[in-house]
């Protein structure tokens, strides 16, 4: 029989317990946070996705508001970023300029991450000839240099369309290149995770292939997917900017930074007004080193091994 | 390993041919017909009917592609319509220039990089290894062209002790000794960007694969055995760290062809990448083709180089 004060303590152990009981998830947002340049990251990247959401509500003007008395105007205080050629102002180009940008980075990494994860699933899971297949396409995408490639693709279709369509192009482009890294890393997890118990089990309960490879073996590469995804996105952001500054990527008068960079290629511009080029191009670069440092901070709290 | 070598070889004959499907379809989707890039454009319907017999453009397609394929194989590339010679001739001086910008980089780059990387595995944390932890997150993230646009802006604005523009000055006919100078001269602000971007994530990539060795077993009993430190990071730690190296190495052949596109692009280089650009908006298919053609055999041929070096340098990789 319990006395009153052996029940106290047996309370207390299970809330002891219930306290130090963690999920994977908890763990990995504890360490995430203590890693303080990833959350630095985190929170630039947070503002830039706020801005780029309310962009039409926070600019200070209308996208196309031209005005003829204030055209090439140096930053002020009416004008923040100054005017361009067309007397535009440029803080609102740049506003509206990261909506486009993030929206081509998240599409292309989504087009990725889908076929990526798919093909190194069904890769991992079949084997045999599917296995050999799939492997020979992913070679074969990867035998292509990305970015002549990309230059060319993009060239080459986007003529075929009117401008407002290139920025799905480009979209494109860079997701249908750049999942195969993803595909082999997926490939080799399922391969592993293939002998283990929990797949003799779900095979005993004689589930369908499909929903084996998409509830049961893909979740469990969710951690290495996070990871990909977040610094596959720096780098879809980095290349749809490097393509929109050669003219092949999102084309004006949709404005993004890469494109808006590209007003530098006139000698005049470069040398005389800076403020043309210089804050585009600093916003990719803070974006795509705030995507990395948050990329680096997940996978250091996600996989705990690669410390 | 010759084998080895010669299997590889025979694997990369199908991925050769999907590739060559893939550009020569790449083509076709293009706008615009190829009748009339040759021909003055006062031609009659007659003759442009008697050019697309030529071109073979009323044949089925895949005829088309195997009149394409044999002809490539016979080394005809076609002509180059923007150039008005052989596409052969007009690829010649320009892949040479940009292995005269890139090959530099790649020794400066692996220079660095490898005892950079060593060093901030071993000492890791230490004010060296923070230093360069924070150079690659920038030289990762900063985009080459915005990088060069702010080298040219400081150089021509600032301080015009560098040319910022092109392989060598205007109308400039110098030879010898003195045209090496110059082209030196040119390559400075390039080949500075180039460096930085590659050095960026080599250092990275180094610092990981000696990080992962490091710390093992066998390291610690090498200390123990009180070996000399040198060796131990050397002779015992970097041999295991080496693999991913000699990967990269090989990779890195298609990294910088194509990381030197924009920078090409930004400096007026005259290279592959500059030919590439030009092919692509002036729609010059003959050459755009044979570009994407030879961009894809170097790729290969870094990829072949990066298994075979693996395979010199681990032995427990299967050879046969």
């Amino acid at each position: 029989m319990l006395t009153v004060n052996e029940t106290a303590v047996a309370v207390d152990v299970n809330k002891a317990q219930k306290e130090s009981i963690e999920g994977p998830w908890q763990m990995a947002w504890k360490r995430f946070r203590k890693n303080k340049l990833a959350m630095l990251g985190g929170i630039i990247l947070l503002v830039l996705v706020f801005g780029a959401v309310f962009a039409p509500v926070i600019s200070p003007y209308e996208l196309d508001d031209m005005d003829y008395s204030q055209i090439n105007k140096a930053p002020s205080a009416s004008h923040w970023l100054g005017t361009d050629q067309l007397g535009r102002d440029y803080f609102t180009r740049m506003l509206h300029g990261s909506r486009v940008s993030l929206q081509v980075g998240v599409f292309a990494v989504l087009i990725s991450v889908v076929l990526g994860s798919l093909v190194g699933g069904i890769a991992g899971y079949y084997g045999g000839w599917v296995d050999n297949l799939c492997m020979r396409i992913v070679e074969i995408v990867m035998s292509f240099p990305f970015l002549p490639l990309a230059i060319t693709v993009s060239a080459v279709v986007g003529a075929r369309l009117p401008a407002e369509y290139k920025m799905y192009i480009t979209m494109m482009v860079i997701g249908f290149l750049s999942w195969t890294g993803l595909a082999r890393m997926i490939r080799g997890q399922i391969l592993s995770l293939r002998e283990q118990e929990f797949m003799q089990a779900a095979k005993a309960l004689g589930l369908s292939d499909k929903r084996i490879i998409l509830k049961h073996l893909l979740p469990n590469t969710v951690a290495y997917i996070i990871v990909s995804a977040t610094l596959g996105m720096a780098g879809a952001i980095m290349t749809e900017s490097a393509l929109s500054f050669l003219g092949l990527g999102v084309a004006p008068p949709t404005p993004t930074w890469g494109n808006m960079v590209q007003n530098a290629r006139d000698f005049y511009i470069l040398t005389n007004r800076p403020w043309l080029w210089v804050p585009p191009g600093i916003a990719i670069f803070l974006t795509v080193m705030s995507i990395n440092l948050l990329g680096d901070g997940l996978r250091d709290a996600l996989d705990p091994k690669t410390k | 390993m010759s084998k080895y070598i010669l299997k590889r070889l025979l694997h990369m004959i199908p991925v050769i041919l999907v590739i060559s499907i893939l550009i020569f379809g790449i083509i076709k989707l293009a706008p615009g017909s190829p009748v009339g890039t040759n021909l003055d454009p006062r031609a009659t319907p007659e003759q442009k009917q008697l050019e697309r017999t030529r071109l073979g453009l009323d044949e089925p397609l895949y005829v088309q592609y195997g009149l394409w394929l044999s002809r490539v194989v016979q080394g005809d590339l076609g002509k180059s319509f923007l150039y008005q010679k052989p596409v052969k001739d007009v690829i010649g001086p320009y892949l040479k220039n940009t292995f005269i910008l890139n090959i530099p980089v790649f020794i400066l780059a692996f220079g660095i990089s490898i005892p950079v990387g060593i060093h901030s595995a071993v000492k890791r944390y230490s004010v060296f290894d923070n230093f360069w932890t924070v150079f690659s997150l920038i030289g990762i993230s900063l985009p080459s062209f915005f990088f060069g646009l702010l080298l040219i802006y400081f150089f021509a604005v600032k301080i015009q002790i560098l040319p910022i523009n092109g392989m060598i000055e205007a109308g400039s006919n110098t030879t010898g000794f003195a045209y090496a100078l110059e082209v030196t001269k040119h390559m400075v602000l390039p080949g500075l960007v180039l460096t930085i971007g590659s050095l960026a994530s080599y250092v990275r990539y180094t610092r990981n694969g000696m990080l992962e060795v490091i710390h093992q077993d066998y390291i610690r009993t090498a200390r123990a055995k009180g070996l000399n430190e040198k060796v131990v990071v050397y002779r015992h730690g970097f041999r295991n760290a080496l693999l991913p190296i000699v990967t990269l190495l090989g990779y890195s052949l298609i990294f910088l062809l194509s990381g030197a596109v924009i920078v090409e692009t930004v400096f007026n280089w005259p290279g592959m990448g500059r030919v590439l650009l030009e092919s692509v908006t002036m729609r010059d298919y003959n050459l755009m083709m044979a570009v994407m053609m030879l961009y894809a055999i170097l790729t290969l041929v870094g990829n072949l180089l990066a298994d075979i070096g693996y395979a010199l340098v681990d032995p427990r990789v299967k050879v046969d």
